[in-house]
């Protein structure tokens, strides 16, 4: 990832910067009804797709509660059929990897070793086409700065939901170490917030609205800092 | 009170306060929207919000009508028909009709469309405009709302000459773009919650329609409006409703729908419907005026569950306004309403008429789930298919267009 990646909140020591972004979808073209065409077309495809697939859509107009966390997952089971490599995908800890291209890759192992196991899934064609579809974020200023760890617990339920998509989920692609902003943020202060930094580590942001996941790190904050004045 | 306090009070001022800092960026910024109707059908319903919005956030924007005659306008319609699937060739005067009032239209927009730094096209009705404008400084967007998923080919590869030159355009749903060579970019449509047909209703207002129709307010109400028309499957409809009456005998059914004067074919289904559900008191076939909005709307709020059993469909925005009512959803497994209605969540996907009558039967046996389905459903489309988020998506494009391909543009 390049240094320009760490923009917003880069400095660690210093105020946190509230940002926000919106999203806007494309569409690639590209198209698949064969699981084989799914592995062709995911080995070409942008890696901006890849992007809009596991993180992108949670922005997108789109039911919130959703059954897998990543679009492919879902495809191979209600489109394709098939429990098995759907639970095998949706498995997948998109911030576990280097890059996207390493996703990629991991991506088609598990449809490879599938095929393998399973020949008849060469040529069952799906009930629903998968559409490959990218997008175009624009993360732009709030103005809103946040100068100590406290204030996350007031300003937290004012953010808009995109803005906690952008610190929350969108940040484990930028960060070093896969982590949110908020988290990456407190690093900065030592070992003082370590235990934050562990309950933050704990909230699965994939399964539910971004409104139900605003309202839980409000909680998790206000909790922990009206526990630490006690 | 401005437009965008109104909007902060059903969508959020987090959601307003979103849109001023995206429009920041475009404050001054000349835009303008070009369809071919001021009133009736729903471009030119999302106009007449998006416009206003536009302006209070600090764009500079215009709303035109291209002006045409009848061979233009059965041009377009046949285009509108022919983008939708219908095999049916355009005849060359109606083509020529089409070009020739697309000049006659430059004439008079073309200092506007020229200076302007995005101008919106919508539909094929303007598509030739952008060629007509060759000293253009903005950039150039085609909105497509059509469902052009299966086109009769001719007739887009005589649109594709027009609509290739934008500097983008704009689907709907991914399944409805074609190959072109700029930028497609995908934008649900939206519904306005403060319209006659969303705003919120009087209980007596409910009361009165239900009391003009004969309704009965003490026994179970299915509704679907829509056209006459065999992709909307009216007539599963009627017999999901029977199959359901076996087991539930106080049911009544509503089907509503607009009038079809112009469409031999409409007249056809409606007789076919009304000979289903002749024998039937409890079945009422409402035709109504197309600008019967309130009307509509305490229908929709009348009904226990709304149906929408199509075969084909584009978006089903009438799916996004029984949602955003608070009523579960029994909907055909098709196009947009794949989107919206999510099983045992915000209401039920069926491929059948006996299919339909299952859903029909659980819900009104499990009315707690009902509840929490139709409380689901009205947060699903506050959150995702309003106005707002529509325009917040323009809005985007817009700043994405300045910016070129790039994926992550940061601004400030």
């Amino acid at each position: 990832m390049g240094e320009q990646d760490f923009v917003g909140n880069g400095d660690r020591r210093g105020p946190f910067i509230v940002r926000d972004c919106a999203l806007v979808a494309l569409a690639t073209g590209r198209k698949a009804r064969l699981l084989q065409e799914f592995r062709s077309e995911l080995a070409a495809i942008d890696a901006a797709s890849i992007y809009h697939h596991f993180w992108g859509g949670l922005l997108q107009p789109r039911f919130a509660e959703r059954e897998y966390n990543n679009d492919f997952a879902a495809w191979v089971r209600h489109g394709i059929h098939d429990p098995v490599l759907a639970e095998r995908l949706a498995a997948l800890h998109p911030s576990r990897f280097a890059d996207l291209e390493s996703l990629r890759l991991e991506i088609i192992e598990l449809v490879d070793a599938r095929l393998d196991e399973m020949e008849h899934l060469f040529w069952i064609r799906a009930s629903q086409q998968f559409e490959f579809i990218c997008s175009q974020i624009v993360v732009f200023d709030t103005e809103q700065k946040l100068q100590q760890p406290a204030d996350l617990a007031a300003a937290i339920a004012g953010l808009s939901t995109s803005s906690i998509f952008y610190h929350f989920i969108d940040a484990r692609r930028r960060t070093p170490g896969g982590e949110d902003d908020f988290s990456f943020w407190l690093g900065g202060f030592g070992a003082d917030y370590a235990p934050l930094r562990q309950l933050l580590a704990g909230v699965d942001p994939y399964f539910g609205s971004l409104k139900e996941l605003r309202d839980e790190l409000a909680a998790l904050f206000t909790d922990y800092f009206q526990g630490a004045e006690q | 009170m401005s437009l965008l306090e109104a909007y902060a009070q059903v969508a959020g001022d987090d959601v307003i306060a979103q849109l001023q800092q995206l429009a920041a960026p475009l404050a001054g910024s000349k835009a303008v929207h070009v369809n071919s109707t001021r009133s009736g059908g729903g471009v030119a319903e999302i106009l007449t919000k998006l416009v206003p919005l536009m302006q209070e956030l600090g764009i500079d924007t215009e709303w035109e009508v291209i002006n045409g005659e009848g061979d233009f306008f059965e041009c377009t319609k046949g285009m509108h028909n022919t983008l939708q699937g219908n095999r049916t060739p355009l005849g060359e005067h109606l083509l020529r009709a089409y070009e020739q009032t697309n000049e006659e239209n430059a004439q008079r927009l073309r200092p506007t469309l020229e200076a302007a730094d995005f101008v919106f096209i919508h539909d094929p009705q303007p598509a030739p405009l952008l060629k007509l404008c060759p000293r253009r400084k903005g950039k150039w967007v085609w909105r497509c709302h059509i469902d052009a998923s299966h086109p009769f080919r001719p007739v887009w590869k005589y649109l594709q000459q027009f609509v290739a030159p934008y500097d983008a355009s704009i689907f709907s749903l991914a399944a409805f773009a074609q190959e072109l060579p700029h930028p497609q970019y995908l934008i649900p449509p939206s519904i306005d919650p403060l319209s006659d047909k969303n705003k919120a209703l009087a209980d007596a207002e409910v009361e009165s329609v239900r009391t003009r129709y004969g309704l009965d307010p003490q026994r179970p109400l299915l509704v679907q409006v829509s056209r006459f028309d065999r992709f909307k499957d009216p007539i599963g409809v009627i017999q999901a409703y029977q199959l359901a009456k076996q087991f539930l005998p106080g049911l009544q059914l509503v089907l509503a729908g607009g009038g079809a004067a112009d469409d031999p074919e409409g007249e056809v289904v409606l007789r076919e419907v009304e000979a289903a559900g002749r024998d039937d008191n409890d079945v009422h076939i409402l035709m109504l005026p197309s600008d019967a909005h309130v009307e509509i709307n305490a229908l929709q709020r009348a009904a226990d569950i709304v149906l929408q059993k199509s075969v084909r469909e584009g978006f089903g925005l009438t799916v996004t306004e029984a949602l955003w009512k608070g009523k579960p959803v029994i909907g055909g497994d098709v196009g947009g309403i794949r989107l919206q209605v999510i099983d045992h969540h915000t209401g039920f996907l069926v491929n059948t008429p006996e299919g339909a009558a299952l859903r029909i039967r659980y819900l009104l046996h499990q009315p707690e789930s009902m509840r929490a389905m139709g409380v689901k459903a009205r947060e699903f489309v506050r959150e995702n298919f309003l106005i707002t988020r529509h325009l917040r998506e323009y809005l985007t494009l817009m700043v994405a267009l300045l910016h070129g391909a790039q994926e992550r543009i940061e601004l400030g």
